[in-house]
């Protein structure tokens, strides 16, 4: 079952950039891109590099696709489907976001 | 009415299926109605990546069948049902479900099984094996409850399927009846290399051991008990102890088996009865059963092509293999337990980074006949088409296996192999074919994957194949593209002229006006530097911010937990007792892990991101500011104690030094730029091992120019002597506005200048005559740059919008709970996998 659940204010992301939120338990890094008014949510764990680190990454576009460079050793991860681009045999979680009344919403599977 | 003859495939795995796709792909397959027998509940998909199930691949993402493949070609396929018997007088199989199909020519592909060894006990509960989507699927349903599992077997199936285990948190054994880990590739110091490797990852390896029973355990689901007296608890025991070839429905209508099983085939190969064939895991070539991919893709393009009346034999494969199990580097070639008569070795072992490498030589030491490596496997593909394509090996082949401390390469350029050096083994693609897309255009990786087929399979060849397309590329005379990346096409020194020629200050603008798309992690950082250079605000200005490396966007470098580290400037080493202990102070309070580094500073490592602010504003309360650690910038300028206490100095090191760090601090470059000043000639601040070195003289000071150390060291070069202070540092000013204008982005001062046509006497040239008129301009961008320095530090902390960013989770005071420390020597340091799901958390402040 999945349902919308308010993770935090639009203010509280960074454009152009991302933050990390904690929703039941998991940790999802969620990135902003103003000018397409979107909003990507992907596991925050980089699985190379082992670490909670993924919301510190730089974003931008490879080939048109979304996508995050992980701040340690650099693999991009698709932001629209957590699929690693040097390695795609790794997929990360990625979860559906909404913005209602300047409140960003995830759902996730529960 | 069809006049068509029929053909039927038994077993859709991997090798059936590539069966399907080249024959759809012959005329031939006009002349037959086909058929296949799925036994799986699901069409063929990818069993060499079986384990990424794990990492969140589902059964489609593993799927080899493309969509509506079967219905466009007219394929039926009789999903979930196995074909239970061959009736060679009517030509007839017979399925469990009832079909009965009258074929003309037969195909057996139904592969292999694992071998589960008759020990009692071996059908409990939880004793599981590897193979199908289904057995990972109750793997992971066992591991919901376990805590442990033993792998029986430390083969290389045995050690994946042991990663596995581990990767689903379970305690994880390995036990193998051998003396040693990959029995079948390795030699025994191969072997005990891996195993030392394997369980400093946590997982424990039993060699040498029997398995006699499987019983109720105490603890653990089951208890393995061994011949030797001991016994290990489990909840999971996973089979991995070989595979055998499912031959069972051609043994009951009488096609000849070998004596250990496997349906014998010939060249062709047709098993006894010549209208049957069979190919896989399950087939017998020459004594031997394949139990790898590739061969079986040969065996399939053989059928296809004896179909066809093509002239086409299957006659035997390499068995060489290369992959990474836990993340350590395996490889073995040929014939790596050197049982060719005659045969040489050499060997190369380092205890300290744990690699080991094993050549196998014929004995007039021209041919390579094996070889193993462990650790460190960057050699593979050059060892292996020497051994492939019988190319004569250097005059001291051990040259091969030895680290490279000097600039001489022994590896083996693309331009050495010929053009029938098979470069893909699982598609068999050969160095010709890629040639000659290439030549008729072909001339990305991507473009060469989908054409020729090669690296698409276990992806070993991919290094490969790239080096041969980059050597034809050139070799056609291509452009080499230097393009910064997809987004600007443009090098770093045209941009960096645009961005100040066009006096454009935003990323935006500039992506606007020059660029395509939204950036990635090359332009933005690259970008973000050239607008430091030239215009110097402060980094984390809102529109700034998102371009910079993660270092600069938290002022601190990145640990590999995730945690930071603190590095404030101690300019020219120089560091007063009160300075020391407000340092102690911080890295006592926050129980940071201190060091003192090679750049003459103090690091605390540790720092959690929410904890970087409060640290900062202690220490800048005590007098410190950002050091810069964290940026492509100046770092540090090391000194010598120099004239003042020094019996031999020549003038005051540490006072130029720290007059030198403070004039450049800040300065945002291509690279990171070091400099050194050393007191005199004995040159104890090591000046010509830095971008800028100083040496005091009797005659003024000697300036030394592109040196360092790091990766590929390099010695700097004298540029000008005797100058007085203030002509030193109108050069420094110079150089380095000149460095930052015209450098490739991380490039260091030395490979700058060496690229630079006419070298360092066109960079005198520059700097000393003013050749190019651009002096003055240098000096005043410099000046710019030294006029607007701020601590970014400072400024930080002072700014209560920046701070927001400080935090782990912005909904939550909780802090990452993957953030483990463990005491070692006195001081925190992060903990490793292993630990950090054992052990408990040190406290920190
Ligand atoms: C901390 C320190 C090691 C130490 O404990 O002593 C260190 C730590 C790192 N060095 Fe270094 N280097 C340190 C002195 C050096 C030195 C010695 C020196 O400066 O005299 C060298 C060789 C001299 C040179 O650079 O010419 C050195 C050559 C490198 C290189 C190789 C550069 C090259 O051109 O080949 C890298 C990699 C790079 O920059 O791409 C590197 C990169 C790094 C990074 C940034 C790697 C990373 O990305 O995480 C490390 C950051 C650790 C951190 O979080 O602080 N570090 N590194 C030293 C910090 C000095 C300081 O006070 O700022
Ligand atoms: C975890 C794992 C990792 C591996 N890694 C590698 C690797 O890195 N490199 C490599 O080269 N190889 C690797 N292999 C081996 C590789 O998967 C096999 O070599 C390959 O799958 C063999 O193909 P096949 O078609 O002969 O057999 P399979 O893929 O097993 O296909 C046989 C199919 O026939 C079906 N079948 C059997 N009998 C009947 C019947 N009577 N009627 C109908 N259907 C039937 C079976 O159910 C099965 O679906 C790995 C294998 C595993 C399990
Ligand atoms: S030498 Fe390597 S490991 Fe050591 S600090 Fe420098 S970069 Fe890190
Ligand atoms: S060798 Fe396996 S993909 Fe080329």
């Amino acid at each position: 079952m999945s349902t919308w659940q308010s993770v935090c204010q639009l203010g509280d992301l960074q454009p152009d950039s991302g933050v990390c939120v904690l929703v039941s338990g998991l940790q999802i890094a969620l990135f902003y891109m103003p000018q397409e008014s979107t909003v990507y949510a992907i596991s925050n764990y980089d699985p190379i590099g082992q670490a909670n680190v993924l919301s510190r990454g730089i974003i931008g576009d490879i080939k048109g696709q979304p996508v995050v460079a992980s701040p340690l050793y650099k693999q991009h991860f698709n932001l629209i489907t957590g699929v690693c681009l040097e390695d795609e045999t790794i997929t990360l979680p990625v979860h559906p976001v909404r913005i209602e009344h300047g409140c960003v919403q995830i759902s996730v599977k529960e | 009415m069809s006049i068509k003859k029929t053909l039927v495939v038994i077993g859709n795995g991997m090798v059936g299926q590539h069966f399907l796709v080249n024959l759809v792909n012959n005329p031939i397959k006009e002349d037959y109605n086909i058929i296949t027998f799925c036994e799986e509940p699901r069409a063929a998909y990818d069993r060499v990546h079986l384990s990424a199930f794990f990492s969140g691949k589902t059964a489609e993402d593993l799927s080899l069948v493309e969509p509506g493949f079967f219905e466009q070609h007219g394929i039926t396929i009789y999903m979930g049902d196995k074909a239970a018997k061959i009736c060679r007088d009517s030509k007839t199989v017979t399925s469990e479900k009832g079909h009965s199909i009258r074929y003309d020519k037969l195909v057996l592909a139904t592969g292999s099984f694992p071998f589960v060894p008759p020990v009692p006990g071996h059908d409990r509960a939880q004793c599981l094996v590897y193979r199908t989507i289904e057995d990972l699927e109750a793997m992971q349903a066992a591991a919901k409850t376990g805590k442990v599992g033993v792998v029986v077997g430390g083969g290389l199936l045995g050690l994946e399927a042991a990663n596995a285990l581990k990767d689903l948190g379970l305690q994880t054994h390995v036990v193998e009846f051998a003396p040693r880990l990959m029995a079948v590739q390795l030699d025994d110091a191969g072997g005990a290399m891996l195993r030392t490797k394997i369980e400093a990852l946590g997982v424990v390896v039993h060699t040498g051991k029997n398995t006699s029973l499987i019983t109720d355990g105490e603890q653990c689901v089951n208890k393995m008990c061994f011949a030797d007296g001991e016994e290990l608890e489990t909840d999971i025991v996973l089979f991995s102890a070989g595979i055998r070839p499912r031959d069972d429905i051609a043994r009951d209508c009488a096609l000849e088996v070998g004596p250990r099983g496997g349906i014998v085939i010939n060249n062709q190969c047709q098993t006894s009865d010549p209208n049957i064939y069979a190919i896989g895991e399950c087939a017998l070539w020459n004594g031997m059963i394949y139990g790898l991919v590739a061969p079986g893709y040969a065996m399939a393009r053989t059928v296809v092509a004896d179909l066809a009346g093509n002239e086409a034999s299957f006659t035997g494969a390499d068995m060489s293999t290369k992959l990474k199990l836990m993340g350590v580097d395996v490889a073995s070639i040929g014939d790596a337990h050197a049982k060719t008569p005659g045969a040489l070795v050499y060997t190369y072992q380092n205890g300290d980074t744990a690699v080991y490498k094993r050549l196998v030589v014929s004995q007039d030491k021209k041919q390579l006949l094996g070889a193993v490596l462990v650790g460190d496997a960057s050699g593979y593909g050059t060892l292996l088409q020497y051994c492939l394509n019988g190319i004569q090996l250097p005059e001291n082949p051990d040259a091969l296996i030895l680290p490279s401390r000097s600039d001489e390469s022994v590896g083996l350029g693309p331009d050495a192999l010929p053009v029938s050096a098979q470069i893909c083994s699982c598609y068999d693609v050969t160095k010709g074919e890629i040639c000659k897309a290439i030549d008729a255009g072909c001339t990305s990786l991507d473009g060469l994957k989908s054409e020729t087929k090669a690296a698409t399979g276990c992806g070993g060849c991919a290094a490969l194949l790239k080096s041969v397309l980059n050597s034809e590329l050139a070799k056609q005379g291509y452009e080499v593209n230097t393009d910064l990346c997809e987004h600007f096409a443009y090098t770093r020194q045209d941009l960096y002229t645009l961005i100040r020629v066009e006096q454009i200050k935003t990323f935006a603008d500039l992506l606007a006006r020059y660029g395509k798309g939204k950036g990635c992690e090359i332009c933005k950082p690259t970008v973000g530097s050239i607008l430091a250079s030239c215009w110097n605000d402060y980094i984390l200005k809102t529109e700034h911010t998102p371009l910079q490396d993660t270092n600069d966007t938290y002022l601190a470098n990145m640990q590999k937990d995730g945690t930071y580290s603190i590095v404030p400037r101690i300019a020219g080493g120089e560091i007063s007792p009160d300075m020391l202990i407000a340092l102690g102070q911080v890295g006592k309070k926050y129980k940071l892990y201190t060091k003192i580094t090679g750049g003459q500073r103090v690091d605390l490592f540790g720092a959690r991101v929410d904890q970087l602010p409060p640290i900062w504003k202690e220490l800048i309360d005590a007098g410190f500011e950002s050091g810069h650690a964290y940026g492509k910038s100046l770092r540090t300028v090391k000194s010598c104690v120099g004239s003042t206490w020094c019996r031999y100095g020549v003038d005051d090191s540490v006072g130029l030094a720290i007059e030198l760090e403070n004039r450049y601090k800040g300065l945002r470059s291509p690279h990171k730029i070091k400099f050194a000043v050393s007191g005199c000639t004995r040159e104890c601040a090591e000046a010509q091992g830095k971008d800028v070195g100083i040496i005091a003289t009797e005659n003024g000071w000697n300036l030394y120019v592109c040196g360092n150390g790091g990766m590929k060291p390099r010695h700097a070069d004298l540029f000008a002597t005797g100058l007085d202070k203030a002509t030193l540092i109108q050069y420094i000013d110079r150089f380095l506005s000149f460095y930052v204008r015209s450098a490739d982005r991380l490039q260091r001062t030395s490979v700058w200048m060496e690229n630079m046509e006419g070298g360092l006497d066109y960079l005198k040239s520059v700097v000393i005559e003013d050749k190019l008129g651009l002096c003055e301009q240098l000096e005043q961008q410099m000046q710019t740059v030294i006029d607007t320095y701020q601590c970014e530090w400072k400024t930080t902390i002072e700014d209560e919008s920046k701070l927001k960013r400080f935090r782990h989770f912005v909904n939550s005071e909780q802090t990452d709970d993957n953030v483990v420390f463990v005491e070692e020597r006195g001081q925190i340091r992060p903990a490793d996998e292993q630990e950090r799901k054992h052990f408990k958390l040190v406290e920190v402040a």
